[in-house]
């Protein structure tokens, strides 16, 4: 069991006001399993990425990681969001390396592990290039590669893929898909599409809107082997979206109402 | 299709690749650089020539002196030593100063910045000084240390110090929370979020607050140097100006504004590297 979400709530107070960003929520999320979070915006998913990160803390409840209360920030998470959290003033072999070298490793051991990840996302040639200097793919691509060198065990995305393009967007999801069966890491996708949802997770779990707690819960069978260029066309897949989507929009017209 | 894919190939493969067009561009920006200089040159020369001819012509050589005076007033400073034992004096003041005051600057900076709490109960009290004429502080200085050297020091040190110390202060203040909160998860300890975010972060601020401090610095040694002393550039300016010797004035104006334009040039050469990143 990899994470216990339990009874969990948050309240913000903000500006005089109190927001409540999450009724109680439960739920479990297993080893090696795909969860995607759908919800309108304000809907809390990205409330509940940030308290399993432990960015902040939960206003009651719980939230365990692997038997352990997180109460602080957890380092057994490697976390990536929509915004470019590469370091500007270092090159990408420098940001990739940074984990490594948070961790005291040595510069040798380092060098190879460093080389075999800026091959896997095909930065090889633009090692030494800064954040500037690339474009929008290249940077999520670095930012992977900085996610996955230190070997988290857990990955939580907050809309990693929000700002690019419509293609991009797919070829990135096709990289994500392949590290995820060859690595068979925890992952927690926090996106408003509902296809991206579809097309990656194993489970997707609809959130109503503010103040938000678990709606729906789809199991998304779509076999091992799956190709997010071509499974949107299945009628299986169709029909995955057909369900979601009648949960989910009801949620986000209510959301037009605030 | 294959021209397309051969492009892509170019870009990726060969990130430093040049082509004929990329050279011609440069050689461009080559020209248009040479033009400029030739035209920075030009300026000057024209300046220094009107100079020398309205001074007489124009103008009573009593209240400007000439170019050629001037020069002739250096040559004689530098072969008798005079320039040399004043200017190491004059600049010797200011990068003591500089660097007394952009340390504490600094520091100060980094812990009110961190700090909100110190930040809140000092602020009234930093803003009050700040708005303090730093020149009004000069008679008090020469109470405490002398006439000596330590006297502009402390003059060049105060005026550097407001500078380095706001930068660094609103450098520290904008770090980007998406840094902190990604380098944390990393697992970085408070002294390694310090080195790999927030201190690079809050560089081009602290940069900026050095490189404008600079010129102060080297405003306060001299002002320092007007009160009272018996060396430095400052000392020689305001000899010279008591017994009417204009040519002498002017070649210790001249010697400050070369000596500024240098240490600023070198400052920007440095700032230029540690920021490729921007």
């Amino acid at each position: 069991m990899a994470i216990v979400v339990d009874q969990v709530t948050k309240r913000f107070i903000a500006r005089g006001q109190e927001v409540h960003a999450l009724q109680p929520t439960s739920m479990t999320i297993k080893d090696g399993e795909f969860v995607a979070f759908v919800g309108p915006s304000g809907c809390g998913k990205s409330t509940l990425l940030n308290m399993i990160a432990g960015i902040f803390q939960p206003t009651t409840g719980t939230i365990t990681h692997d038997g352990t209360e997180i109460t602080r920030v957890n380092r057994a998470v490697g976390y990536m969001t929509q915004m470019d959290s590469l370091l500007p003033w270092r090159t990408v072999e420098q940001n990739v390396r940074l984990p490594l070298q948070i961790q005291g490793i040595s510069r040798d051991e380092v060098e190879d592990r460093l080389d075999q990840m800026l091959s896997m996302v095909n930065l090889s040639k633009f090692r030494n290039h800064f954040p500037k200097e690339l474009s929008g793919g290249m940077r999520k691509r670095a930012a992977l590669a900085q996610l996955l060198i230190y070997e988290p065990g857990t990955i939580l995305m907050d809309e990693p893929f929000g700002a690019l393009d419509a293609q991009l967007k797919l070829v990135m999801q096709a990289e994500l898909l392949k590290i995820w069966a060859d690595t068979k890491k925890t992952v927690i996708f926090v996106t408003h599409d509902l296809t991206e949802a579809i097309s990656l997770a194993q489970r997707v779990i609809v959130f109503t809107g503010q103040p938000g707690t678990i709606k729906h819960i789809s199991e998304i069978e779509l076999g091992d082997n799956r190709d997010v260029f071509k499974n949107r066309f299945e009628k299986k897949f169709q029909d995955y979206y057909e369900v979601l989507w009648a949960e989910l929009a009801p949620e986000i017209h209510k959301g037009e109402d605030l | 299709m294959s021209t397309k894919t051969e492009i892509v190939e170019h870009s990726e493969d060969r990130p430093n690749f040049r082509s004929d067009a990329v050279a011609a561009h440069e050689a461009a920006a080559v020209q248009r650089r040479r033009i400029l200089f030739a035209l920075q040159i030009a300026f000057g020369v024209f300046i220094i020539s009107f100079w020398e001819y309205a001074s007489g012509a124009l103008i009573d050589p009593f209240f400007i002196s000439s170019p050629s005076a001037v020069v002739v007033r250096l040559y004689e400073w530098i072969t008798d030593g005079t320039l040399a034992t004043h200017l190491w004096i004059t600049l010797y003041a200011t990068f003591a100063g500089f660097t007394i005051g952009s340390i504490v600057g600094f520091t100060l900076g980094f812990l009110f910045g961190r700090w909100d709490a110190i930040a809140t109960i000092f602020d009234p009290y930093v803003t009050a000084l700040y708005c303090l004429p730093k020149i009004a502080l000069a008679p008090l200085f020469i109470m405490w240390f002398g006439i000596g050297i330590e006297s502009k020091i402390a003059m060049s040190a105060v005026i550097v110090f407001f500078l380095v110390f706001l930068n660094t202060f609103g450098g520290v203040r904008d770090v980007a929370q998406i840094y902190i909160n990604t380098v944390r998860i990393m697992g970085a300890n408070e002294w390694q979020l310090l080195r790999s975010v927030i201190m690079p972060s809050a560089s081009a601020w602290v940069l900026t607050g050095l490189k404008v401090s600079v010129p102060y610095a080297l405003i306060g040694a001299v002002v320092g140097e007007f009160m009272s002393s018996n060396r430095g550039i400052g000392f020689l300016i305001a000899q010279a100006s008591g017994i009417f010797d204009t040519a002498s004035v002017f070649a210790g104006l001249v010697v400050l504004a070369t000596s500024g334009a240098i240490i600023s040039a070198g400052l920007k050469k440095f700032e230029a590297h540690t920021l490729r990143w921007r």
